[in-house]
């Protein structure tokens, strides 16, 4: 694969692109190696008995996810979601259409699980699961980043992502491992953070953002670490901590806890909001992940949790964590019970940033000077899991109004992107799901050609310069691909990269 | 009277392996547990709106209509004449004919039509979108030349060849007292009803378990409110412990 990588042209009509069979059919990302897969208690590949496993997995998980068991059934070939999965837009692979990608595993469903299929493979499309198949299934489903988009147009809401973890799961069990996220899950176990970043050089970098803030502002705004009996316990993407445009974010989450007066810290040992067990499909790794962040509650003793601009993040803290680690309306096990009395019920439990800031805006807590974000002319891009598996503050659609608010609360200058391409309906920036890897970069480059086409439209039609966003990941993705389509790679930024620009900090 | 017995049996068997194959179904989809909150959001905040939103999504394949208007209005054509030509066929089963299987007789006749149209638009899509044409399975094609047969068998019945229908209801309001009586020798008949044997036969076993797959859909099914109730499946509880 020593071709340049390139981006495709933009769609002359906004239409799915032909059938390009094979396109993407050697795109491999990098497999675990043993050592990443034991460190999980994962089996390594090639296992003798690889072929068992895998289909005793698959028959556990159909017993234990109704997802799983009604979406390999009901699916009628229909092609609703043909043309809706960004990859298939981007790369034209037919195997990257939602219901090709489900029917890799439909298919050896159907030939090991189903009559018809054990019956009459040819009829019903049934196939055994060999190593080309297990191949195939690697490939394929690390080209999905589990952004939903296919289910908000299924007729019967299956959601591929479910089909892809499951599968990512059954890979597992078979030994064959993704390298990014396994070996990334096992830095957060060891150290407790995706980028394996130590407490020590934390404390370094938090210091050194105390320092340029307090030159930049002339204010004393502190970036706190285990602090115990703080108020919030802000749990973050690490990323925040030294990539850009992630870090402009923390600043600005810093300067609301400072001119709202509320005391916060950040934890050493669970300083990762991010959650890749969840895509990996593996309920006990997500769990053990999610757990860390109730140790570290305990610990400091804070009485709210509240998460940064992380999207699948908050997915996970909004929809799982009350199930995972009864964060929310509670769980029974001492510890949940113990935490539950702890936290200050006034408040959600766990409460996204924006919730937090907005809140604060409507009460007038914390104000802004509108003009400092002049020079931005500014878009919002959706990040598809906090859009379509998550939500925020009490009603209806509160993840698409709260960040919008806010912009609007902190700038002058906002439009929105062509209809269908945000909302339920965004286009994931094409690096989520644990695709957030060089070695899957044509393919990242491919997936954002939506996005990239909906963000031309707004560039041209308004002179839009900055895209904001609150997700580590589709910061760090489009940072990568916007110069492939001949952006600045400066479009990308936090909603709270915005809200540290007019904050007031001083008068009030 | 041989093809009288043959068509008897084919139709208990059908009968009994459609009940008995879709209650397991249905009660398999039942038991298995959906251990995580994955609405696909936003969604519903009560009970009540999410019984509406299914509603929605039954009566007028509201998502369906979001992605690809052809294929909703075809669907919708076929799925709907299917349903009045099912309300229409109820009067084949009940003595005396209730009053709105009555109504609605007339309005049945064209349903047929409409019907059979839809079908044939959606086997198009198999053939003319290339994207429709790969994910098609031989399956698909037959499912649809099936239902089409059906149609048309039934259409030729009712304007062309006619046949005894009174001898026709004898028959089955027969089979549900256990008595048997002699079904017309029609090869029309024959040809629609060891078809719909055929329908009944498949139907627990294919994609046709679409229709109550929708109802068990955990995107569509659940409510939206995770950070409020704590939701809990029974093997993930068992997990429930340690720090
Ligand atoms: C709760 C009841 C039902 C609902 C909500 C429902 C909904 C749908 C939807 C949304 C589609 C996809 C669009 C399409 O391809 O037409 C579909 C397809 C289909 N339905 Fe249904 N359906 C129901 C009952 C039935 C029944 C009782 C039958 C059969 C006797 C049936 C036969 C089919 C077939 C054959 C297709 C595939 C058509 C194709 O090949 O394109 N459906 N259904
Ligand atoms: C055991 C069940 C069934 C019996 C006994 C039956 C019998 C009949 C008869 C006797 C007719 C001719 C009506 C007339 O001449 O006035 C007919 C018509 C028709 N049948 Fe069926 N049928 C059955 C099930 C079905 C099913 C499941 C379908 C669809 C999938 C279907 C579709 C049609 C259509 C479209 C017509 C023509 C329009 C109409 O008369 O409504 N039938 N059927």
């Amino acid at each position: 694969m020593a071709t340049e990588i390139k981006a495709p042209p933009y769609r002359v009509f906004n239409i799915a692109p032909a059938v390009v069979p094979g396109a993407m059919a050697d795109v491999k990302t990098f497999v675990a190696s043993d050592k990443i897969q034991e460190n999980l208690g994962f089996p390594v590949f090639e296992t003798p008995d690889w072929h068992d496993k895998a289909i005793g997995k698959m028959g556990e998980l159909l017993g234990k996810y109704r997802s799983l068991k009604v979406y390999m059934d009901a699916c009628v070939h229909c092609g609703a979601c043909s043309d809706k999965c960004h990859y298939f837009i981007g790369t034209g692979d037919p195997k990257n259409m939602p219901v090709a990608r489900q029917d890799l595993m439909r298919s050896v469903y159907r030939r090991y699980f189903t009559l018809p299929g054990k019956l009459f493979p040819w009829l019903v499309g049934a196939r055994d699961l060999t190593r080309e198949v297990l191949d195939e299934w690697y490939n394929y489903y690390h080209q999905c980043s589990e952004c939903r988009r296919c289910s908000v147009f299924c007729p019967y809401g299956i959601d591929t992502a479910e089909i892809t973890m499951a599968a990512r799961e059954i890979l597992d069990s078979a030994g064959y491992g993704q390298k990014y996220s396994n070996e990334i899950i096992g830095k957060v176990h060891a150290i407790g953070n995706n980028l394996g970043l130590p407490k020590p050089a934390l404390i370094d970098t938090l210091e050194g953002l105390e320092e340029d803030t307090k030159e930049d502002t002339g204010f004393d705004i502190r970036f706190p670490l285990d602090v115990k009996g703080a108020e919030v316990l802000l749990i973050t993407p690490s990323a925040d901590f030294f990539a850009e445009p992630h870090i402009d974010s923390l600043i600005g989450y810093a300067k609301v806890f400072h001119a709202a007066g509320i005391s916060w810290t950040l934890s050493s040992m669970s300083s990762e909001a991010g959650n890749f067990g969840m895509f990996i499909g593996n309920y006990e790794q997500m769990r053990k992940i999610a757990l860390r962040i109730r140790q570290a509650a305990l610990e400091l003793g804070v009485k709210r949790i509240v998460v940064g601009e992380c999207g699948h993040a908050w997915r996970v803290a909004y929809s799982f964590w009350n199930t995972l680690i009864g964060v929310g309306d509670g769980g029974k096990d001492p510890y949940a019970i113990e935490l539950q009395k702890q936290l200050d019920h006034r408040y959600k439990q766990p409460m996204h940033i924006c919730e937090l800031t907005w809140d604060l805006a409507e009460k007038k807590i914390i104000t802004f000077d509108k003009e400092a974000n002049d020079k931005h002319i500014i878009t919002f891009h959706d990040s598809c899991n906090v859009a379509r598996g998550s939500g925020m503050g009490d009603t209806f659609g509160g993840q698409f109004e709260i960040p919008r608010n806010i912009v609007k609360a902190v700038a002058n200058h906002f439009h929105e992107m062509p209809e269908g391409t945000t909302h339920e309906q965004t286009f994931c920036c094409g690096g989520g799901g644990g695709l957030l890897t060089d070695d899957l970069l044509d393919l990242r480059v491919k997936g954002s050609l939506p996005r990239m086409e909906a963000l031309q439209h707004v560039v041209d039609a308004h002179g839009v310069n900055f895209m904001a966003c609150i997700c580590a990941i589709c910061k760090a993705q489009f940072t990568k691909v916007l110069p492939y389509y001949g952006f600045d790679r400066r479009l990308i930024g936090g909603v709270h990269q915005l809200v540290s620009n007019a904050i007031k900090l001083g008068d009030k | 009277m041989t093809m009288t017995i043959m068509f008897a049996v084919l139709f208990y068997f059908a009968a009994g392996l459609f009940a008995v194959g879709l209650i397991y179904r249905i009660a398999t989809y039942a038991r298995t547990p959906a251990p995580l909150k994955i609405p696909t959001t936003p969604a519903p905040r009560t009970r009540f709106g999410v019984v509406m939103l299914m509603a929605r999504e039954v009566f007028f394949f509201e998502s369906l209509f979001k992605a690809t208007i052809w294929t909703w209005i075809f669907s919708a054509m076929f799925h709907a004449g299917l349903a009045l030509v099912l309300l229409r066929h109820l009067r084949y089963f009940i003595d005396p004919v209730w009053s709105w299987v009555s109504f609605i007789q007339p309005f049945g006749l064209y349903a047929g039509f409409m019907m059979v149209a839809g079908l044939m638009g959606l086997w198009a899509r198999r053939f003319f979108v290339d994207r429709v044409r790969y994910i098609s399975t031989p399956s698909d094609h037959l499912m649809l030349a099936l239902l089409i047969t059906i149609g048309i068998s039934g259409l030729v019945m009712k304007f062309i060849t006619h046949t005894d229908v009174v001898a026709i209801k004898d028959f089955f309001m027969g089979l549900m007292s256990f008595s048997i009586n002699t079904l017309p020798s029609d090869w029309m008949i024959y040809l629609h009803l060891s078809l719909i044997a055929l329908l009944m036969i498949i139907f627990p076993f294919s994609k046709l378990l679409h229709a109550p797959g929708v109802f068990f859909s955990p995107t569509r099914n659940q409510v939206e409110n995770s950070r409020d109730k704590r939701h809990l499946s029974a093997w993930a509880s068992k997990l429930d412990s340690g720090k």
